[in-house]
């Protein structure tokens, strides 16, 4: 017990002093997962918003396939993504393994899926009530998915975050093609399980309260960000 | 009313066998008809199939036998039992359908400011459509349907749920349409509506056609006992 306050003490006094490793530390974490975050959601958001209006061969097929996907085991990610970049594999050439490159790339792997999935229900509840609206003005599917997307984008706020917040709380994609190499591809999840096999519980706990910390701060701001949204534009 | 040039040209749209089974269930059935005048109205009560024929025609529906045949090629435009709006402002939900029909930018601005106008909702522009009430959104949804000069417009029940001021204004500015030249095709299970807008009744009852007639000789002496019936009701 006396361990633990006094861990959380000096956690605290961390924070306080603005610690330039554990700054750093914060700062990698959310570049790397903001920017899987950005390109899932370029990828992902299309994608979920066709499978919803979209009438193609294997449609069925993908919306199973990216809802079971949703689930995937991130250490499977970082294994898949670390033979994909590793000397010998395909895309070896680039140099890319132990970077922050390489864990943004798993965590798009990752995320991706949950995305996609995730748009395609918002999508398809729109599409329930514009459907017959959007056919008779004219609009193609494409169209239609197009327009949607953008009518959607408050709801599809909390599609991005839920995406996000897999990312930055997931050790096993970022541990594997990271490396958690000191100073360059350490980041929360990372040093918290490091730190804390160590014996070293202040800078894990320290971390483990700005990561709650974060977590809590981008809901509560979609959540205000979406209550001004609808009362703005109904 | 409306569509003197029309009457004379014969009919612009045909029904041939036509019918919509779904889950077993026959919506529609047995409807062969040829519509010729500038406004019609599809009466009839509650679960008739008026919505589902109105969908029929406009071709949002595919039919499971029966063809729905245009003569001509006309520009159609539908406006539903409720309005659709998208999160955008009433000019931008205007604009958005001229947009689909790829009318220049500068262009879309203009029609769709002058709709407004005769819907008498100019003061609306840059509201946000869907906090407008329910009959500002049905008068923006007539706008914009107004906008892309449609020749045939359909209306399902254009003032079911609405009060009975906005339900003044919307028959005014479907009277103004049609003046225009646009031929009306409206479902209604309000006699006097159809009797206010309509040249022509198409008296539907589980989904068929009981009787197609002039407007004045339907309410004069309806042919079927079910319209009779409906009539009698429906005045009370
Ligand atoms: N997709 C559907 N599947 C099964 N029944 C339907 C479907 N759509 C409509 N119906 C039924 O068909 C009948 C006619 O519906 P509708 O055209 O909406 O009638 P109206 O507009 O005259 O009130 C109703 O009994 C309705 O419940
Ligand atoms: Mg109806």
């Amino acid at each position: 017990m006396y361990e633990l306050s006094a861990s959380l003490a000096l956690a605290g006094d961390l924070i306080a002093a603005g610690d330039a490793r554990l700054a750093g530390i914060v700062l990698l974490s959310l570049k790397v997962s903001l920017g899987a975050t950005l390109v899932s959601c370029v990828l992902g958001m299309p994608l979920g918003a066709l499978l919803a209006v979209g009438r193609f061969a294997g449609r069925r097929s993908l919306i199973v396939l990216f809802n079971g996907l949703m689930g995937l085991p991130p250490v499977v990610v970082g294994l898949l993504v670390y033979l994909l970049l590793s000397r010998a594999g395909p895309l070896g050439q680039f140099g890319l393994l132990f970077t922050p490159t390489a864990m943004v790339v798993a965590q798009i792997v990752l995320i991706t899926p949950i995305i996609a999935a995730l748009t395609r229900q918002v999508i398809e509840d729109e599409w329930r009530e514009f459907r017959e609206q959007l056919r008779s003005l004219g609009a193609s599917r494409v169209r239609a998915a197009r327009t949607l997307l953008w009518n959607g984008r408050f709801s599809l706020t909390t599609s991005a975050l839920a995406g996000f917040g897999r990312a930055i709380a997931e050790v096993g994609a970022v541990m594997i093609v990271g490396g958690n190499i000191d100073g360059v591809t350490r980041v929360m999840t990372t040093t918290i399980a490091l730190e804390t096999s160590k014996g070293d519980l202040p800078l894990a706990l320290a971390l483990g309260a700005i990561l709650i910390g974060v977590v809590l701060a981008i809901n509560a701001l979609a959540y205000a960000f979406r209550q001004w949204a609808e009362r703005r534009w109904g | 009313m409306g569509g003197k040039a029309v009457g004379l040209m014969g009919h612009w749209l045909e029904l041939q066998e036509l019918a919509l089974t779904e889950n077993e269930v026959r919506i529609v059935r047995d409807v062969n008809l040829k519509v010729s005048r500038g406004s019609t109205a599809i009466l009839g009560p509650n679960g008739a199939g008026k919505s589902t024929l109105l969908r029929l025609m406009h071709g949002l529906l595919r039919p499971s036998a029966g063809r729905v045949v245009w003569p001509q090629a006309l520009a159609q435009a539908m406006v539903f039992q409720r309005p659709v709006m998208l999160r955008a402002t009433a000019l931008a939900n205007i604009e958005y359908g001229l947009r689909l029909r790829g009318h220049p930018a500068t262009e879309q601005r203009q029609r769709a400011l002058a709709a407004l106008a005769r819907v008498g909702l100019p003061e609306l522009a840059h509201r946000q459509a869907r906090r407008c009430s329910g009959g500002e959104q049905q008068r923006i949804a007539l706008a914009r349907a107004w906008a892309l000069e449609p020749q045939v417009l359909f209306l399902d029940e254009p003032t079911a749920s609405l009060d009975p001021a906005s339900s003044r204004e919307v028959e005014r500015i479907i009277r103004e349409i049609a003046a225009a030249g646009t031929r009306i095709v409206m479902t209604t299970h309000n006699l006097g509506q159809a009797r206010r807008l309509a040249e022509e009744v198409i008296y539907l009852d589980g989904g068929r056609v009981l009787e197609q007639t002039a407007a004045g000789d339907f309410f004069a002496q309806p042919q079927t006992l079910a319209a009779r019936d409906f009539i009698r009701e429906e005045v009370g």
